[in-house]
């Protein structure tokens, strides 16, 4: 009572203990949001040095990804993979794992729900169809998790190697046992029936896998921030240690999050197969799973913080036709973009708790 | 270059459509009237970058040709693999640029993708590169493929009398049935100079794999293969090391000459700067092109590249003898009596199958003396 007193009598004004109370807060959005608009300026000095216009870059970003309807369904059609595929880095990385192997699961679970997709029918398949490519990218990516535990393996070099070997192994089974005769000089699984396939949303020109993949980040927001596994899972990312010490179930959690994790970039597969491509070919090795890298750390591993980061960044991917036709740069600029934000977001971690604005103190003592 | 050019037909159709416009009635200078005047737009797409020194630089030639005619704009994009993204490039130049006339230029970019976008797009010309449209396909679709194998059969008769040993190599992508008609026709125009050649085949799994491509081209050297040529992506790793360790190099795709110097022998390049410019022109002359287009060497779909220095008298006969009988139609790579390389009778004696042959099309075979497997 007698300190609370003190502090208040000491403030100027009643702002003041407003900002005390919101910047610890606004930290969380505006580092991020900085070192986003510090990004996006580096890259301006790049263009610049190449003789290019930065607001002409911006202006087109803009135009293709965000300014019109075409444009909002050119950004939408893609994000569904990169939501999912961030996941599968959130949720291991909210135990201390850096998990970069995603694309390995999004093309084994597209294997399975093509592979399942030729023995199954009606509504119940199509469940089928995504129930399988969910537990076998869910094995996939909760084995690197329990080699981890069990053993002491770097999961983000295993996670790595697995992805090849994953992709492999996809390349194996489609031009092998699972190939359809049909399928000449483009070796795929079986077509899938029309009743297998996943169709458009109503109002956005994107298939269901966006809605899926909203309601999977809601679910995994809920998990992690509502829930006592949630928590624990908090603490043992925090300090593995105290985790153990404390009785907590760290080995369980390390291997679920992973496979939950997993089980995600597989469904993200099975949209892909079931709404986009009809079967399981080499067209489904498109490096989503990379791009959720950089998303997921862009969101902090925030489940909720994905939809949007990956809608923006869904956005400028579809800038990248439009910036290579209109100013003649090659189509890797958009790379270069986003390493340079990657790179710059990453170097702003370093910023939490150091910036005195955002500590309550700063506040309070004027 | 270009700089110079668009205004001035920009000023040029400034000029046409004032005097239209004050010929006609004030509804010429409506919207739908202002489109019909604008130069047709075409727009091409690549699944890798554009000089690969294979078969997208192939398709970028094709392109730049179109780019020179008048009253046509050109769009290109390379590196836009065969997933929803293609189909998102499509439909930015179809809204953003106005496209009309569209080059898919990737095997997989046509089913499902534009078999996707055409029912919606019916003023768009989709022009797909590999032979898959069949009936039933959208009619605003059409698919055009050439008999490259000839060109591989040709290579073959340049490796036969180069090689030493007697030895030549093959680096290729997947056992698929184009890729298999490659390899055997390479040989069996090896074998036409000297029956004792065998060829050794390498595949590596993937279209564009640098790191496998060399390490197949080594091993072939370190088997002895002295010639060695490919058909995946990009040859441009596999001609580098082949020419470093010393084996000669026939060329496939676009012309790898400048990569191989004087180990070049010859090449089987695609002439899509034929085939582009004639569909442009008859787009632009409001002609209808065929849903289903294919050519050999004698219609100017494939050409060789020109013959290099290390060629002896004795090759260039021989190579310009087979060019012409070729050139003259009918002419059969696979003819029996002819056993696979398991043993399997391909083809009886008095039994050919020429060029054209649809049953070509499913080759699921590797014919005797090529050493290695299809699965």
């Amino acid at each position: 009572m007698a300190a609370s007193d003190h502090i208040v009598g000491r403030g100027p004004n009643a702002g003041a203990r407003v900002f005390s109370g919101l910047m610890p807060r606004a930290e969380a959005v505006a580092i991020p949001l900085g070192a986003l608009l510090a990004g996006f300026l580096a890259f301006s000095l790049f263009l610049l040095f190449l003789g290019k216009s930065p607001a002409e870059f911006y202006g087109l970003v803009w135009k293709a990804g965000f300014s019109s309807a075409f444009s909002w369904q050119n950004t939408l059609s893609r994000v569904a993979p990169l939501i999912m595929a961030a996941l599968c880095v959130a949720l291991p990385a909210r135990l201390g794992l850096v998990v970069i192997g995603g694309e390995g699961a999004i093309v084994l679970g597209g294997l399975a729900a093509g592979v399942t997709g030729t023995h199954v029918a009606g509504p119940l398949g199509m469940v089928l169809m995504a129930l399988s490519a969910m537990v076998l990218g869910g094995l996939w990516i909760g084995a690197i998790g329990a080699l981890r535990i069990k053993r002491g393996v770097n999961e983000t070099i295993s996670s790595l190697l697995m992805a090849y070997i994953a992709i492999a192994l996809f390349n194996h089974f489609v031009e092998g046992p699972f190939r359809d005769p049909g399928s000449l000089n483009k070796p795929s699984t079986a077509p899938l029936d029309a009743a297998l396939r996943v169709g458009e949303m109503p109002f956005i020109a994107a298939h269901w896998g966006v809605a899926a993949g909203v309601i999977a980040c809601v679910l995994c927001w809920i998990l992690i921030d509502r829930t006592t596994l949630g928590f624990a899972a908090r603490i043992a990312g925090d300090n593995i240690r105290a985790a153990q010490v404390q009785g907590l179930p760290v080995g369980p959690l390390v291997i679920g999050f992973t496979a939950l994790g997993g089980a995600w970039a597989g469904l993200a597969g099975f949209f892909e197969v079931a709404a986009v491509h009809g079967s399981a070919n080499a067209s489904l090795i498109a490096g989503y799973g990379y791009t959720g890298i950089l998303i997921a750390f862009l969101a902090r591993h925030n489940p909720l913080a994905i939809l949007p980061v990956a809608v923006l960044m869904a956005g400028f991917e579809a800038s990248s036709g439009l910036i290579q036709r209109r100013m003649d740069l090659p189509d890797a600029t958009i790379l270069v973009f986003e390493g340079m934000v990657f790179i710059i977001i990453l170097l702003s971690e370093a910023l939490y708790g150091r910036l005195r604005i955002f500590s309550p103190g700063y506040w309070e003592s004027r | 270059m270009s700089n110079l050019t668009r205004p001035n037909r920009r000023r040029f159709l400034g000029t046409a459509s004032a005097a239209l416009g004050a010929a006609a009635t004030g509804s010429l200078w409506q919207p739908g009237a202002a489109r019909a005047a604008t130069p047709l737009t075409v727009g091409f797409i690549y699944v890798g970058p554009k000089d690969d020194f294979g078969y997208n630089q192939s398709h970028a030639e094709g392109a730049a040709a179109v780019k020179s005619m008048e009253g046509v704009t050109v769009l290109e994009e390379e590196n836009v693999p065969e997933s929803q993204d293609v189909q998102n490039t499509m439909l930015s130049m179809i809204n953003f640029d106005g496209a009309s006339l569209l080059f898919p230029t990737s095997f997989g970019y046509f089913n499902p993708h534009i078999l996707e976008l055409a029912p919606k797009n019916p003023e768009v010309r989709f022009e797909h590169c590999g032979g898959l449209w069949s009936e039933g396909n959208p009619t605003n679709a059409g698919s055009y493929f050439g008999y490259i194998g000839m060109g591989q059969y040709l290579n073959g008769i340049a490796a036969g009398h180069a090689t030493k040993s007697k030895k030549i190599g093959f680096v290729a992508a997947k056992p698929i049935p184009q890729v298999l008609n490659n390899i055997n026709s390479f040989l069996l125009g090896a074998r036409a100079v000297d029956p004792g050649i065998t060829c050794q085949v390498i595949f590596t799994g993937e279209w564009s794999l640098a790191v496998k491509e060399a390490e197949a081209t080594n091993a072939l050297a370190d088997q002895g293969c002295d010639v060695i040529t490919c058909h995946v992506d990009g040859p441009k790793v596999v001609c580098e090391t082949a020419v470093s360790r010393g084996a000669f190099v026939c060329g496939y795709h676009a012309d790898q000459s400048p990569l191989a110097g004087d180990k070049y022998l010859t090449g089987a390049e695609w002439n899509w700067a034929a085939v582009y410019t004639d569909m442009v022109r008859k787009t632009i002359a409001g002609e209808a092109i065929p849903n289903f287009v294919r050519g050999g060497l004698a219609d100017g779909f494939i050409k060789m590249s020109p013959l290099g220095p290390a060629n002896s008298d004795a090759a260039r006969k021989q190579f310009e003898a087979v060019k012409a009988e070729i050139m003259a139609g009918g002419f059969a790579a696979i003819k029996g009596p002819l056993k696979d390389n398991k043993g399997n009778v391909i083809a009886a004696d008095g039994q050919a199958f020429v060029e054209t042959d649809v049953a070509l099309e499913s080759m699921g075979y590797l014919v005797e003396g090529v050493l290695g497997s299809t699965s």
